[in-house]
């Protein structure tokens, strides 16, 4: 079934309307979404039309179609990827087994808990973008940051769907449990640290799409290879989406360098005052928030020896990334994996179990991905002829999950001493001065085709659309 | 038509530049063109049926590159792998570009050519089996193969008849399906699919049963004349009755034709380019016998080589005049001056001229890519005989979903 059902309240690819005790919960729930959208969602958004892409269904027509809507009549949807009734379990300990379409109750809690925590992250950073809307750079990024939160809302849609179809009373719960937790709220907050952090302007914002959104491809990669073959057909499609988080991000940040090498050519200048003066940002305030960004998304794959990373592998619920194209034997049982830890004074690799270190597998998966777009960002720099690199930091930099949490490490992997960690500081990581400067640049730029001083346009528009197109229609 | 491969082809390319790596493109094209390494993602030439599935699910825009250039010089694989951003467009007078005969202002095939089908079409289901369908392929069985043109010639062209049981395939003629070959290639991938047009018309090879039918020639010879075995042709014309084939798709969204009551067709074609005028031609005839038709001229060009190299028209040569109205071209006839479409096309110029003129007419090409500009040059010229402005009439014809070109 490709086709969604446009009659039902809930358009779905999963024959919805067979199974009513499911579709009522689901229509219970679809009232509170909305209210929390009206709530926490973007803020002063109401009545712009919106040019957004829509999925209809999972193939390649039918993913990407696009017109102008409203966000609150968005056709929030559940859509799985077309399902393989031969898959078969291709690691852990089940290796070798039919996939299954059931939960086994062995692994329920467990399972639970990732789609939970999978589902947490999606409505968190609706809310902790929320009101970026109103510092927009221009009416395309407004666009782009608007198909953001309506994705992310539509991923907490597909987890729900989970937790509702396969997790009966407790599901249910947990499904209300996400509308009522609050990104930063003291009492009540999201699961993970990152995604309690502000996202107080649109430099975080970029970043936080390029690198935190990274780690979402990733975990989600990982599901999609679970051996509870709704979690991965779910998270198969999910990552179509995700892809476009990403662009958002990486090409966000090559807008700006873009912007601030052509600035610094043009008055001929690497002083940091005088591009202040000018209106752009630094380079050297580009390192500090890769740093900040890059080290608290590490920090999202948990701790570098875990062992739930393991019970989870080998029972089949989390994959590797990309753990189809590995040639291993796909149970890792016997291997070991290099880890550091802070001993003597020194950074040191120790082996440990492969297992065990699964989290530290995909954080490295995860770098090694990251590193690859800091090389496109440099291209531009280097074209500019500018003698400067931006680099992703050592990955012991900055911690605070795992062995290496509060560790105090330079940003090029060297072991410091409290004072020249406080010494260094401010050069290493956003200070409040940067952070000022930043936020004293983001005014609203919505007119089609201009954008703010500190941002280069894009070098083309969404859909074949030119760049000065009206992406968003204020009403 | 046996120019040497002079034809220009439009590339499709990945800016490196724009994009970011996150193989949606691979992941949803429906015949693997789409590869990457660890820098770039690149699109082969070779396999790309610009189907462009890959267009609107790319986040970034990067997928959307064209180069026009010769054929033989497009860009390979480790060329793409290679770049760090896209290479110039060659510059339009680049003498790899200027075609061997001065055709004067045609406008490039893209420029003419309709994306849309026309107002009166049936609606085309598409993308049924595939990767990204809930079947990866559907499974025929060949219910017919039999070798159209004689025996000891060197073209041996079949008809081949595919039958899909009680599972749902429904096509419209002028769209095509891949078949999926069966065996493994030189690396020992499974091949990839390769796209044939429908030669019936949509209510079956049979009237009334779930098949479809093809026109396939053996290819034993690539466009330089040098020896090489196609690989799905020959498979193809290799199957024998009872045996099992996986087929995709099917695909095309605009090659379809119209359906409203006076509307005519002219189809131009080359080789096993009849296919689709075959099934639109068929389709009309069942229409017309059953009296649902008020009208609407067909006109047929043909080329060919020879008389012989013509695959089954036979029977519809048999068509009553007032119904189709056939010219065939042959280049390669012994004693005879060669004659391409074209040619004939510009003879029967005083036919041709008001057909253009009438919007309620809509022209189909298919063939070889190298026929494109000759017959674009000859609408050209048969426009300025009636006095039809070409340079206005051409975007028109593809603003109205009037003029189709599908060339290989």
């Amino acid at each position: 079934m490709n086709s969604i059902n446009y009659s039902e309240k809930i358009p779905n690819n999963v024959n919805l309307a067979e199974d009513r005790t499911l579709q009522r919960a689901l229509e219970g729930w679809q009232p509170n979404f909305l209210a929390w959208w009206g709530d926490v969602g973007p803020e002063g958004s109401t009545d712009h039309d919106v040019y957004l892409r829509t999925a209809v269904s999972v193939d390649p027509q039918g993913w990407a179609q696009f017109g102008h809507t409203k966000m609150k009549d968005y056709r929030w949807g559940i859509f799985l990827n077309p399902g393989d009734a031969e898959r078969q379990i291709h690691f852990g300990d089940h290796k070798g087994e039919r996939a299954w379409s059931e939960v086994p109750g062995e692994y329920r809690a467990n399972l639970r808990r990732i789609i939970v925590t999978q589902g947490d992250t999606e409505p968190a950073s609706v809310e902790q973008q929320r009101h970026l809307g109103l510092t927009a750079p221009s009416m395309y990024d407004l666009r782009n940051l608007f198909q953001i939160n309506v994705e992310e809302g539509r991923h907490l849609w597909a987890m729900v769907y989970l937790l509702h179809k396969h997790f009966g009373r407790d599901g249910r719960e947990e499904a209300d449990a996400l509308l009522e937790r609050r990104s930063g709220d003291v009492n009540n907050p999201r699961i993970l640290g990152a995604f309690n952090e502000q996202t107080p302007d649109w430099l975080s914002f970029f970043m936080f799409t390029y690198f935190t959104d990274r780690d979402g491809k990733f975990q989600l990669s990982a599901l999609a290879e679970s051996a509870f073959d709704p979690l991965a057909r779910t998270t198969k499609f999910m990552l179509t989406e995700e892809a476009h988080h990403m662009f958002v991000g990486e090409s966000g940040i090559s807008r700006i360098i873009s912007r601030t090498v052509a600035a610094m050519n043009e008055l001929k200048t690497d002083d940091v005052t005088r591009l202040r003066a000018a209106g752009v940002i630094d380079l050297p305030t580009l390192q500090r928030y890769l740093n900040f960004h890059s080290s608290v998304t590490v920090d999202l794959f948990g701790s570098d020896e875990s062992s739930n990373a393991a019970t989870f592998y080998s029972s089949g619920l989390k994959g590797r990334y990309e753990e189809g194209k590995r040639v291993d034997d796909h149970q890792l049982r016997g291997q070991t994996y290099k880890v550091i830890e802070a001993r003597g004074g020194q950074l040191v690799e120790k082996d440990v179990p492969m297992l065990n270190a699964l989290n530290e597998v995909l954080r490295d998966d995860y770098i090694k991905d990251s590193v690859a777009g800091i090389g496109r960002w440099n291209r531009v720099i280097e074209k500019a002829g500018i003698p400067f690199r931006l680099s992703v930091p050592h990955k012991a930099f900055h911690r605070n999950i795992g062995a290496l949490a509060g560790v105090k490490v330079s940003p090029d992997g060297r072991l410091v001493s409290e004072a020249e960690w406080k010494a260094n500081r401010d050069q290493w990581l956003p200070s409040a001065e940067d952070r000022a400067y930043v936020g004293s640049l983001m005014g609203r730029v919505v007119e089609p085709g201009r954008f703010a001083n500190w941002i280069a346009p894009p070098a083309m528009g969404i859909n074949r659309q030119p760049v000065d197109f009206e992406y968003v229609r204020f009403n | 038509m046996d120019m040497a491969d002079t034809s220009v082809i439009q590339q499709h390319l990945i800016d490196p530049e724009i994009c970011i790596r996150c193989n949606t493109c691979e992941s949803v094209c429906p015949v693997q063109a789409i590869t990457h390494d660890s820098r770039n993602y690149v699109v082969d030439a070779a396999k790309c049926n610009l189907c462009m599935a890959c267009i609107a699910p790319c986040p970034t825009g990067s997928i959307d590159n064209w180069r026009t250039l010769p054929r033989v010089r497009a860009y390979s694989l480790d060329e793409q792998l290679g770049w760090e951003e896209l290479p110039a467009a060659l510059p339009l007078d680049d003498p790899a570009l200027v075609p061997p005969e001065p055709f004067g202002e045609v406008q490039a095939a893209q420029h003419v050519n309709a994306t849309l089908p026309p107002w009166s079409a049936a609606h085309a289901y598409t993308n049924l089996y595939g990767p990204k369908a809930t079947a990866s392929s559907i499974t025929a069985q060949v219910v017919g193969n039999v070798r159209v043109t004689a025996v000891g010639k060197e073209y041996d062209t079949h008809h081949l008849v595919l039958d899909f049981g009680l599972l749902p395939f429904p096509v419209l003629e002028g769209q095509s399906i891949g078949i999926l070959p069966a065996g493994q290639d030189g690396q020992g991938r499974p091949h990839y699919a390769r796209q044939y047009s429908v030669a019936s018309p949509r209510n079956g090879e049979r009237p009334g049963y779930n098949n479809l039918s093809l026109t396939v020639k053996r290819v034993l010879e690539d466009h330089q004349g040098r020896p090489v075995r196609g690989v799905a042709s020959n498979y193809l014309c290799d199957l024998q009755v009872g045996d099992k084939v996986e087929v995709i798709g099917p695909f095309g969204t605009s090659f379809l034709m119209p359906n409203h009551p006076r509307s005519s067709i002219v189809m131009v074609c080359t080789g096993t380019g009849s296919a689709p005028m075959r099934a639109m031609t068929e389709w009309r005839r069942r229409l017309r016998q059953s009296g649902k038709f008020e009208g609407g001229k067909l006109t047929l060009f043909f080329g060919a080589r020879t008389q012989e190299e013509l695959p089954y028209f036979g029977p519809l040569q048999n068509l009553p005049k007032d119904f189709i109205d056939i010219n065939f071209a042959f280049s390669r006839t012994p004693g005879q001056p060669k004659r391409y479409v074209q040619d004939m096309m510009r003879e029967r110029a005083a036919d041709l001229g008001p057909l253009l003129a009438d919007p309620d007419t809509y022209f189909y090409v298919c063939g070889l890519k190298s026929m494109e500009e000759g017959v674009l040059a000859a609408l050209r010229d048969v426009a300025q005989h009636a006095g039809l402005n070409w340079v206005k009439l051409a975007p028109m014809l593809q603003r109205e979903a009037r003029l189709h070109l599908e060339t290989y």
